[in-house]
């Protein structure tokens, strides 16, 4: 019984084993479902679900199954032919948008609702209408700071909201959220040695048998340090400005660095775009929240491991030109270039992640900085694999 | 169908429990799996628990996780250096290994005569593989003691309640094994239920402002910890005892402090009143 909907939870991209839909099939035959379908969807809650972030997806798939309505919301059929019909994809990188303020979401929702009433036509590209690839508030795609996004995955992260209202829906956006594959990638991140500071916690099992030996059969406990890891890491972040679409990604990756705790030391600080004179001690990167940065090439030496994450894309001048800080008023008298090369050769194990896909980084908007960047750095894209295989060069140095 | 009678929870006296959070606890009993709870600080997690074994009688054993926590630290533990001592001084039997394990919570639980509820506290502050090394044990109910051949068995299963604070995400593995609600954050109708829980006699004009206040400041995405159950009724109280007008809390949010733990927090607070806006967080 409800096998197709077993099947229709899996296309809804649930991780529902065997083991979950047969525990669900014992507490039906317990009766446990109470005979309602309020009962079975409590139940499945319970047994089926084991996130709060698939709440959402589940409430969609269970409201598809057990009432026929079209998801996310009961558009007309006809406003999902057009959308769904060869769609134009805007390039990511292209953001320029009309100058069109921010909108209340009431009122968007207003238009919205006035725009579904006026189209009548497939429309793709343009400003107004809802369709794809454009720059209107409405449809998919495309680009606008805030939006309505109808149908199609989110490709800024920003629509403001999916058509459609869901209870559980705000739980996709909560961070703390899946960042436990980060977080193994930077277990790997250690060295063991006993030779450090602290306390002799641990009885050395070989050393006491020696010690009770010689001792004639008296015991004698012998303790040792137990074993740490050694490892000290810098992580700078490249934050706001065009770091904008991946703070989530980054979010994710600070999260899983700060909460890992097995470093010797870990610190963290933020940069504009390019690092000059200072290093900022907050993603808001505001003017004296700052350390020097010749502060932190002189008291964090070597020993650290360095992580730069950032898209690397800049205007060339702020990356190679004295004055070239993007920040009016701060004067750079040493180009930013010279300020990485100085950090590339005080952290002799040192990558950058890059949240752009390696594909992008030939033609990307900032690539002409990146490629110089590259060739300073060694660059990982900023996944689960480029995570690792940098993290497998931070141990192995060059 | 056939239906099973088992031991129903239906909330106690001093605990405000969601039809939704009973119906999971009753799944939980009848299937016999570990229930996992999770949410935001200050619902009520591990007060569940405790409610449970009120409600229903039993025993509770409460199995707290630290960050140093070994899964095997809930099973037994094998006092070594005891056993050398008392080889040493000639006490005891010594050649009774059995007289130096000692059991941990879960050990405790699966050897318990009568049913109990186990309470396991937090278990996300463990070692990431910590909730693996325990996926037998809670499947089976059962482990087996190196230094004595034996193995430990239960006689009836414990209802096992787990709570997570979600700082880490738990391994699949671990998930599937088990049962899972989320609490919600209480909406403000319910909140009321639960102050008047706690105090009875408080003023509903007060408490209305308050809850108003309170629910707005939870609202704002500056903060990094927002205030629960528990901070709101200390609040509530020390908005009672001070006396203060009714019309100054939203305005002027008295005793701050007692809501917001950090002080970035009660900055921000200040900065987003004083502008009047929020600002854009990135993180």
């Amino acid at each position: 019984m409800f096998t197709e909907f077993f099947y229709l939870l899996r296309a809804y991209n649930l991780k529902i084993s065997m083991n979950e839909w047969m525990t669900l099939v014992s507490a039906l035959d317990k009766g446990l479902a109470g005979g309602s379908l309020t009962g079975f969807y409590e139940l499945c809650h319970t047994v089926l679900l084991k996130t709060e972030a698939d709440f959402d997806k589940f409430d969609q798939a269970f409201l598809e199954y057990f009432h026929g309505i079209t998801t996310p919301a009961d558009l007309p059929d006809a406003f999902w032919d057009w959308l769904e019909q060869n769609p134009r994809e805007r390039d990511i990188n292209d953001k320029k948008m009309l100058d069109e303020y921010l909108l209340e979401l009431e009122e968007l929702q207003k238009r919205f609702r006035e725009r579904m009433e006026e189209q009548k036509e497939r429309h793709d590209g343009g400003n107004y209408w809802i369709g794809t690839g454009g720059t209107s508030t409405m449809g998919h795609g495309g680009f606008h700071e805030r939006g309505i996004r109808v149908g199609g995955e989110g490709r800024h992260g920003k629509a403001v909201q999916v058509a459609g209202e869901r209870r559980f829906k705000d739980f996709r956006q909560d961070n703390i959220l899946d960042i436990r594959q980060f977080q193994m990638a930077f277990r790997k991140l250690r060295q063991y040695s006993s030779r450090l500071d602290g306390l002799k916690s641990e009885l050395d099992i070989d050393e006491t048998v020696e010690e009770t030996g010689d001792n004639a059969g008296r015991l004698s406990l012998v303790w040792k340090k137990p074993r740490r890891n050694t490892v000290k890491l810098l992580v700078l972040f490249d934050s706001d400005g065009s770091m904008l679409p991946y703070s989530r990604l980054c979010s994710r990756l600070f999260q899983a660095v700060s909460k890992s705790g097995h470093f010797k030391d870990l610190k963290v600080y933020y940069f504009h775009n390019c690092i000059y004179e200072h290093l900022y001690t907050t993603p808001y990167c505001r003017r004296n929240e700052w350390i020097d940065t010749e502060w932190a090439l002189k008291n964090l030496n070597g020993e650290y491991r360095l992580i730069l994450v950032g898209d690397g894309a800049m205007a060339p001048s702020e990356l190679l030109k004295r004055g070239g800080s993007s920040y009016i008023g701060l004067f750079n008298e040493i180009p930013g270039i010279d300020w990485l090369n100085r950090f590339h050769r005080t952290y002799e194990k040192s990558i950058w992640l890059n949240p752009l896909r390696e594909a992008e980084w030939e033609y990307a908007y900032g690539s002409y900085t990146l490629q110089i960047i590259k060739e300073i750095f060694p660059m990982y894209e900023l996944t689960i694999d480029g995570l690792e295989a940098g993290i497998k060069r931070l141990l192995a140095g060059r | 169908m056939k239906k099973q009678a088992f031991d129903k929870f239906k909330g106690s006296v001093d605990y405000v429990v969601s039809d939704e959070l009973q119906n999971s606890v009753n799944i939980a009993i009848a299937l016999e799996k570990p229930l996992l709870i999770k949410g935001e600080p200050g619902t009520g997690k591990t007060m569940l628990a405790q409610a449970i074994a009120d409600a229903l009688g039993k025993e509770l054993i409460i199995w707290n996780i630290k960050s140093t926590t070994k899964a095997q630290d809930g099973l037994y533990l094998y006092d070594t250096v005891q056993r050398l001592y008392d080889s040493q001084f000639g006490e005891g039997d010594v050649k009774d290994v059995a007289r130096y394990i000692r059991l941990g919570k879960l050990g405790e639980a699966f050897t318990a005569a009568e049913q109990v509820v186990l309470l396991i506290d937090e278990i996300d502050k463990a070692d990431l593989e910590f909730p693996n090394d325990l996926l037998w044990e809670l499947d089976r109910m059962e482990f087996y003691i190196n230094e004595t051949k034996e193995t430990v068995k239960t006689n009836v299963r414990p209802i096992v309640i787990i709570t997570s604070n979600a700082e880490k995400e738990l391994p699949d593995a671990f998930l599937r094994r088990c049962l899972f609600h989320y609490i919600a954050f209480p909406e403000p109708d319910k909140m009321q239920e639960i102050v008047r829980v706690h105090y009875p006699d408080i003023e509903s004009k007060l408490l209305a402002q308050a809850l108003e206040a309170f629910y707005k400041l939870r609202e704002m995405k500056e903060l990094q910890k927002k205030p629960g159950t528990s901070e709101l009724l200390d609040w509530l109280q020390a908005l009672a005892i001070a006396g203060v007008p009714i019309e100054k809390i939203a305005k002027e949010l008295p005793f701050i402090g007692v809501l917001l733990k950090k002080n970035q927090d009660i900055d921000a607070v200040a900065e987003v009143r004083e502008k009047g806006y929020s600002l854009r967080r990135w993180m």
